[in-house]
């Protein structure tokens, strides 16, 4: 048998792995799936969601995986994250550790505030939700148009689609303005700062 | 009426009997000379086969007692279940077959021990399921043991001291709890218990017939109140078509048997006939 | 959701899915995570198709209701984890005993008792072929994606209906609530199994009398046979028997009617097996990462197999047996304390070694953990 130790064997990087995380009842675990499914709707990617979340409705600590990739997926949940999205404190200090080196942290900044790098997005997805959009229900989704203007993980037509599949009716119109808003908020802040993420 | 025409009358009826007995079940049965659980069998045969319902159309089901091995005797579809659970088992049945008549038979340690949740629940759902509850105030099957019904300082070989519990009214449980039939009989009135289970398959909705029965191998000899005779005497004596005095300020009016029937609401709906209307609907806005 | 196009699907919505394709129209439950979204989805979609969905008061008039359609004449499934699991068991039994055809899906989650409601686990294994009481014989099966979910829990329906007996599909936390693209069969694409109805006079149904395969025609209520369904043990017409023969008789069909056929009830997945010195077993959610390292341990020249337990009852005795003739090592990864384990040490020849990759922390394995427990045996 071979003598080569399976340890220093390299787990194949040709998966691009998200988290969204925050409290419950922010929306992230349907954020997660507005996402997957986006990305899924190109026939050239698998994709997985996953989810982790307490007893609670509202509140706790909730996050989702999200995992992509253009072959088959095996592990179902995400080992090292190329892209975190922390929508609170508690959330960016529990998981930053899972990102990976370069990999890109996108934070609400409305309820963010101690950030440990340099290298981050911070956007304020709540007060836009609150303040312009008269609808705090839609930071997810704001954050998910930030996240297609940042990364290109995802089109941001197939996003749009993703989003008012699932938006309940009368919603469509705020869900809309929420995915553009966002979209052109990451791009503004893209430009600011550089190159994306690439899957 | 002559004595002969008695006999005729009574060969007629025993004819009737006869027709829905299984063939391939040898008797005599399993319950002790005496037992209320036949006369109750018969009487429920007899209301089948008055009401003219096809006997094809009937299924029984029965949890875990003397009165549960019912089923085995007569000739009908039949759901011999596990304890306490003939109710729930009864709910998967009707609601997917509404087309089915479906009767439970059960004791008072069935349907209101082990079997006191679905018992509720049933009720509630006011499901059109006719419950038999045979309440013999006693755990036959095993023994003598106490069953939610025993009485007060009565004796039972888990009561050996006398019982220190309060009791369930069965028919003031069923109705708290919503159903829409609710009758009491005693085996020794078994014309009425005849009228009674008639009345109580023709409802839509759920019904309860309460039929205090003797147990006097167990109960009987255990409270030294006799054979079952005189437990028959004793359902004789107590019964009344009258409510109970709620004051209770007559001693006899606490052991009285309040027998006939003590509810019935036909404008309830029943959850079958809600459920249909419920695909109908959904069917309908497909359609359109 | 139409056919044929590729949609994000949850597990537990692919065996809601699989199961209305296979013809259930009977659901009761009681909500319990991790799977309540069986139930809402039964609820949503039953009644569309003129079936029927009832909450129940508990689990165990969850279980008495759906044996009670089952035996009327519906395909019938309900769903729970663990603590719903253990209230059900003395009427799983009662459906063995009577031969009632009807699926329980259990998604775990960590135990005992209340355990861990919102985590992984696959600490019902054993349960599954021991949980009620008595001598009786199980079948179960664990699917390891969503696609797989939706095609399993079919699986599941064909084997209660060609066998008339109750079959577990073993979900988990993760496989429940995890979502992928999948595109769901046409119907008629996949093959769906009804129950045999007699075709004998009524006056000369037995209800479980002698037959060729062990398994009796069921009638549909109504339709004439009477026949009389007991949890006690019974006669070729099901009524109550203490003679010996017939308990002996009885208790030989229950365990007959499926051991007999465990090639057409198994079904084994094998990868990488043709010269495998090291072979990883594993179940349910926990395979896909086990072939991910079978195959980055070929890539690095190391002689690792892998197989997958798509039926986990009956244990699939005469597969594994030949599969891992010839294994040096053979390590069984579970998400419980070492359950399936021993069925493994049962069978293995002397040269082979068993050893068990566990883990019970409400996680599943990473690839690392099934790569440094390889090393750890080859060592």
């Amino acid at each position: 048998m071979s003598s080569t130790s399976l340890l220093e064997v390299q787990i194949p990087e040709d998966r691009f792995e998200i988290r969204l995380s925050g409290s419950g009842g922010q929306g992230l675990v349907l954020a997660a799936m507005l996402l997957a499914e986006a990305i899924g709707a190109d026939p050239t990617k698998s994709v997985i969601q996953t989810k982790s979340y307490g007893p609670e409705a509202r509140g706790g600590a909730s996050k989702s995986d999200v995992v992509v990739s253009t072959g088959e997926i095996y592990y179902q949940k995400a080992l090292k994250l190329d892209l975190l999205l922390a929508m609170t404190q508690e959330s960016l200090n529990k998981y930053y550790p899972d990102l990976k080196q370069g990999g890109t942290l996108v934070i609400d900044d409305t309820l963010v505030s101690k950030v440990p790098t340099e290298d981050y997005y911070g956007l304020s997805f709540t007060r836009i939700a609150k303040d312009e959009l008269k609808n705090v229900m839609v930071a997810n989704v704001i954050s998910l148009g930030a996240i297609a203007a940042i990364t290109d993980v995802v089109p941001l037509d197939a996003l749009l689609t993703a989003v008012l599949a699932r938006a309940p009716r009368g919603t469509e119109e705020v869900n809309r303005i929420a995915v553009e808003t966002g979209y052109q908020e990451g791009l503004a802040l893209k430009q600011k700062k550089g190159q994306p993420a690439t899957v | 009426m002559s004595i002969a025409a008695k006999e005729a009358g009574a060969r007629q009826d025993s004819d009737v009997v006869l027709r829905y007995l299984r063939p391939h079940v040898k008797f005599p049965n399993m319950w002790c000379p005496g037992c209320g659980n036949g006369v109750v069998a018969t009487s429920l045969i007899r209301a089948i086969d008055k009401l003219g319902i096809p006997r094809d159309n009937v299924v029984l089901v029965s949890g875990i007692g003397c009165s549960s091995r019912m089923p085995v005797y007569l000739d009908f579809q039949a759901l011999h279940t596990t304890h306490g659970r003939a109710l729930a088992f009864a709910t998967g049945v009707k609601f997917s077959r509404p087309d089915l008549k479906v009767i439970v038979i059960t004791g008072d340690g069935d349907c209101l021990s082990i079997g006191g949740n679905h018992l509720i629940h049933a009720c509630r759902r006011n499901i059109d399921i006719t419950t038999i509850l045979i309440n013999n105030y006693i755990y036959g099957m095993t023994g003598g043991q106490t069953s939610p019904t025993t009485p007060a300082g009565a004796h039972a070989t888990t009561t050996p001291f006398g019982n220190t519990e309060k009791q369930f009214e069965a028919c003031d449980l069923a109705r708290g709890a919503g159903a829409s039939f609710i009758a009491r009989t005693t085996v020794y009135h078994t014309t009425q218990m005849d009228r009674l289970i008639m009345e109580a398959i023709q409802h839509r909705g759920f019904s309860l017939v309460e039929v205090i029965s003797n147990c006097h191998t167990y109960y009987g000899r255990l409270n030294r109140v006799g054979q079952a005779t005189q437990l028959l005497r004793m359902f004789q004596e107590k019964a009344s078509t009258q409510p109970k005095d709620p004051n209770m300020v007559d001693e006899d009016s606490k052991d009285m048997i309040q027998t006939g029937i003590i509810h019935r609401d036909t404008e309830k709906t029943e959850l079958c006939d809600e459920y249909q209307k419920l695909t109908d609907s959904l069917a309908k806005g497909k359609s359109s | 959701m139409p056919p044929g196009k590729r949609q994000l699907v949850m597990g537990n919505m692919a065996c809601m899915r699989g199961a209305i394709y296979a013809g259930m129209r009977f659901y009761a439950g009681y909500p319990i995570t991790p799977s309540t979204e069986i139930a809402e989805g039964c609820a949503r979609e039953l009644p569309k198709l003129g079936g029927r969905f009832i909450q129940m008061e508990d689990e165990i008039a969850s279980i008495s209701a759906v044996i009670g359609a089952a035996v009327a004449g519906s395909k019938a499934m309900t769903a729970t984890s663990g603590p719903g699991y253990s209230l059900m068991q003395e009427n799983i039994g009662y459906a063995y005993m009577i031969e009632a055809p009807c699926v329980v899906v259990n998604v775990q989650r960590g135990g005992p008792s209340t355990g861990l409601p919102t985590k992984v686990s696959q600490s019902d294994t054993m349960q599954v072929r021991w949980g009620t009481h008595g001598d009786y014989t199980a079948i179960a099966v664990a699917p390891s994606t969503v696609e797989d979910t939706f095609t399993e829990t079919i699986r599941a329906f064909n084997l209660a209906e060609r066998f008339r007996t109750p079959v577990t599909i073993l979900l988990d936390e993760v496989i429940g609530h995890m979502q992928e693209m999948v595109s769901f069969p046409e119907p008629g694409e996949c093959e769906v199994v009804d129950r045999t109805r007699p075709t004998c006079v009524p006056s000369a149904y037995m209800a479980y009398g002698p037959t060729k395969n062990c398994v009796n025609p069921m009638p549909v209520y109504g339709q004439g046979y009477r026949w009389y369904a007991t949890g006690l043990t019974h006669d070729g017409y099901g009524f109550p028997t203490d003679k010996p023969d017939e308990v002996v008789g009885k208790l030989d069909k229950l365990r007959n009617k499926i051991e007999h056929y465990e090639s057409e009830i198994c079904k084994v997945r094998a990868e990488y097996m043709d010269d495998a010195e090291i072979v990883l077993v594993s179940y349910g959610s926990v395979s896909r990462t086990a072939l991910q390292v079978a195959k980055l341990a070929r890539g690095a020249g190391v002689k690792v197999g892998f197989i997958q337990l798509q039926t986990v009852w009956p244990f699939p005795l005469k597969q594994l047996r030949e599969l891992l003739g010839n294994a040096k090592h053979v390590i069984v990864a579970e998400l419980n304390m070492g359950q399936i384990v021993g069925e493994v040490e049962r069978i293995v020849q002397s040269g082979t070694r068993v050893h068990s990759l566990l883990r019970y922390d409400g996680d599943i394995f990473t690839p690392m953990q099934f790569l440094a427990k390889i090393e750890e045996v080859r060592k």
